[in-house]
């Protein structure tokens, strides 16, 4: 169902960067931090999507995926790997008898420049080379332009060639600028039809901030009030390290709460973000530091 | 969300034994506390040294009470006695008074405007270089969350004596073709709910302006105010030019009613600001009235909705709603009311109350059990007055004086929670139409201290700002605090203004 725009509620930057700064300012410590970080892995896509991306190295990746740090075999696996259509089927077959999913990106990642047939066949290929999950991107272009029924068409057509496969729709929120638009933009992705919306391709700067995931959950949380289905989040890009992540953490619990708090409703988009979190997880177990030099660095 | 019981049920999930969240539930209920609860995370005591017992400091010493009483000051999250401190008499009030006036015609009056000002600046550096101490010493004795004390109370204390050590020597372009001088002798009677800060806004101007001080504290809150003679003692400051008093209200009539004093400053309720101006008439002392508020926030329906909600929050529920400029009124636009309402539940259920010193914690403890009892008793006035009563469903710690943040719905502007200043976490919700329905019981109260204005659209909020009667209007913003800009009422929330260059007016005479 076409969203109502003219019900799209103003935001205010001030205002959101005032309250994500005060959510920043939770102490999370103890059991707490153990809990969120071992959460925050379990929560990852972990993600290689480069033009020089291998079989080898997809593979590598899906072993550190099933196997965050061989020495803590008890760790929870991250939640999915995320690669280019090509190299879903190697994906696929790295992860068989895995709980790990597979994800790829399609519709002429990243900028989404191509016409709706071509779209529609890359989100076919990768569904049918066995992704579990399809992040597509968004034409900011038309959105820029106002064209928000060709935003929505596009999207619930898309999502129509997705079958079973769960839809990610990335907003590329660092080229709408303003966070109206990232506003205006989720709810149209919510109605469309997306599983989950997600802030960046990673190939934009800005990637995912935290003003503009505050205001995508609240999004998510006004669509739930109004429908009842619960939407997704993944911010992707930027996320580097274990505190940001339980910052973020804390983002999804005090605005949309406890349900959301699981990989099936809550992702990271990183690649870098693992290591920093086992080290940390680590750090927490045995009281002191390890040198980066003891964790892979697939 | 306290019949939510069935619905937020706890996995146990075996492959990393943590707990897992429920699925989502059929009501619509959103879930803020059945997975992932933060870890207690309390701000040490070390190193904050709290004596046993404080004397007045009078002339650059402490010094004993004339009649040896002393009281007791309360940490009311425990109950607990955290200090004893003098009980101010006349004599007491007397001494004090000759010492600033001894200061103000010796040393104080002959030093220049520009070493005047590193006096200033130098008590403002020593204020952050103490912060920790200052903000854990404030939350031990008045029971503010530590996020509070040290994010708010301390660092805009400071910013004040940055601000007016800058005017010491500016005086005379403060003042074009005038010549600034000072009043005399002040006397400064302080509330309780920002104790260090109030101090700030009373202290900073009059030094900066060459006057000496006798400052009284409140007697639940005396604490920083003894600390901060410290530092005045530290700084080197010339014996006599700040005072500091300490004892309940009867101190502070003295000071009102001594014949040396110049200028009375107060801030606390009306009911005492009006005692204050009755004892004040006939004599020729200059006066400011700080008192009470029941500040308004306006919602219109194309405001920026969840950033709105937040700023009520803070308008409300900040420093447990023991804020003359609290925002204990809201008005929303008809049309959006509902949804406003349930946000506004949904974000009261995040805000964790309980012990003041843990870094996590929103709402901390009402202030002394006087005005927990004020404020229950106003409860109660409001749920026999036929409101709808909700509030956040947290359990609150067994000692010490708590309450949970509080809403009222279908309240009349009639009501005695909608006119009356509550002084605690209670927020009273009423709806309009239209914009002069709105401005009509925004300004339909005796107070007219602070207001906020919720819209995306600018020329809405010139209209309506303009026909807000009340000393301070916020926009898409509430409770904010610079030293700049002066704050004060009209009505009976106040005389005079303090804060920016406004505030140097009440401390000289101009010839």
């Amino acid at each position: 169902m076409y969203p109502d725009l003219k019900k799209t509620i103003p935001i205010d930057t001030i205002g959101v960067e005032e309250r994500v700064s005060r959510l920043n300012k939770r102490s999370i410590k103890k059991e707490s931090k153990v809990q969120g970080l071992k959460l925050a892995l379990s929560m990852i896509d972990h993600t290689t999507l480069e033009g020089k991306d291998s079989p080898g190295k997809v593979k590598q990746l899906c072993q550190k995926a099933k196997m965050p740090y061989a020495p803590l075999p008890d760790l929870p696996t991250v939640a999915a790997v995320c690669v280019y259509p090509n190299m879903v089927s190697i994906a696929k077959e790295a992860l068989k008898n895995s709980n790990v999913n597979v994800a790829s990106v399609a519709t002429a990642f990243p900028s989404g420049m191509a016409q709706l047939q071509v779209k529609l066949d890359d989100t076919k290929y990768a569904v049918d080379q066995g992704a579990d999950e399809i992040d597509m991107v968004i034409s900011r272009g038309e959105f820029l332009k106002g064209n928000y029924s060709f935003i929505f068409d596009e999207i619930a057509a898309i999502k129509e060639a997705c079958g079973d496969a769960h839809l990610k729709v990335i907003l590329e929120t660092g080229e709408l600028e303003t966070l109206t638009n990232v506003r205006k933009a989720s709810d149209i992705a919510m109605h469309a039809g997306a599983d989950f919306i997600k802030t960046s391709t990673g190939k934009i700067s800005p990637a995912a901030t935290q003003p503009v995931t505050l205001v995508m959950l609240e999004a998510i949380r006004d669509y739930y009030r109004e429908t009842g289905r619960m939407v997704g989040m993944k911010p992707a890009g930027g996320i580097r390290k274990a505190k940001q992540a339980l910052q973020y953490l804390v983002l999804v619990k005090e605005t949309l709460g406890a349900q959301w708090l699981s990989k099936d409703w809550f992702r990271f988009g990183a690649s870098s973000l693992t290591n920093d979190l086992l080290m940390q997880i680590v750090k927490q177990e045995t009281g002191v530091y390890q040198s980066n030099i003891y964790f892979s660095n697939d | 969300m306290s019949d939510s019981k069935q619905s937020t049920e706890k996995v146990k999930d075996s492959s990393n034994g943590t707990t897992k969240p429920s699925s989502p539930n059929a009501d619509l209920k959103l879930d803020f506390s059945s997975f992932w609860d933060y870890s207690s995370a309390p701000e040490s005591r070390d190193k904050v040294d709290i004596q046993e017992k404080y004397g007045h400091f009078i002339g650059g010493e402490f010094i004993d009470p004339a009649k040896g009483r002393y009281m007791k000051s309360i940490n009311p999250a425990t109950e607990e006695v955290l200090t004893e401190f003098a009980e101010g008499t006349t004599e007491d009030v007397d001494k004090a008074v000759k010492a600033a006036r001894k200061a103000f015609n010796g040393p104080w009056s002959k030093l220049s405007a520009k070493e005047r000002g590193k006096y200033v600046f130098r008590i403002a550096r020593m204020i952050q270089e103490r912060s920790r101490d200052l903000a854990i010493t404030e939350t031990l004795d008045g029971g503010k969350p530590i996020r509070e004390s040290r994010d708010v109370d301390v660092p805009i204390a400071a910013a004040h004596f940055f601000y007016y050590a800058g005017w010491a020597d500016k005086l005379d372009y403060a003042f074009p073709g005038r010549k600034a001088e000072p009043v005399g002798v002040c006397g400064q009677i302080i509330p309780w709910n920002f104790p260090l800060l109030m101090l700030a806004w009373k202290i900073a101007p009059a030094l900066a302006t060459g006057n000496t001080v006798v400052l009284k504290p409140a007697e639940t809150t005396p604490v920083t105010a003894l600390k901060f003679a410290q530092i005045c003692y530290d700084a080197g400051l010339p014996d006599g030019v700040v005072n500091i008093v300490t004892g309940a209200g009867q101190t502070g009539a003295a000071i009102v009613d001594h014949e040396d004093v110049d200028k009375i400053a107060f801030t606390g309720s009306t009911n005492v600001g009006k005692i204050i101006q009755k004892s004040l008439a006939g004599t020729d002392k200059k006066f400011t009235l700080e008192l009470g508020g029941k500040g308004a926030n306006i919602i219109f329906e194309d405001a920026s909705i969840d950033q709105a909600i937040e700023g009520v929050i803070n308008a409300i529920f900040f420093n447990q709603g023991h804020v003359c400029c609290a925002g204990s009124r809201l008005l929303v636009q008809e049309g959006i009311s509902d949804q406003f309402v349930q946000k506004l539940k949904d974000r009261m259920e995040t805000l964790i109350v309980g012990d003041p010193m843990d870094k996590n914690t929103d709402i901390g403890a009402i202030n002394s059990k006087e005005q927990y009892e004020r404020i229950n008793e106003y409860l109660e006035i409001g749920a026999n007055e036929g409101a709808q009563m909700y509030q956040n469903s947290s359990n609150l710690p067994e000692n010490g004086y708590f309450c949970k943040p509080t809403i009222f719905t279908d309240v009349s502007q009639s009501n005695r929670i909608v006119q009356e200043e509550i002084f605690g976490p209670v927020l009273t919700i009423q709806t309009f139409r239209t914009p002069g329905e709105a401005i009509e019981k925004a300004n339909n109260t005796p107070y007219g201290l602070s207001s906020g204005i919720w819209t995306d659209k600018g020329s809405k909020i010139f209209k309506v700002g303009q026909e807000t009667r009340s000393g301070v209007v916020w926009s898409n913003t509430f409770n904010k605090f610079d030293p700049t800009s002066p704050f004060g009422g009209y009505k009976e929330s106040g005389v005079g203004r303090e804060g920016g260059l406004h505030g140097l007016y009440p401390y000289v005479n101009l010839v």
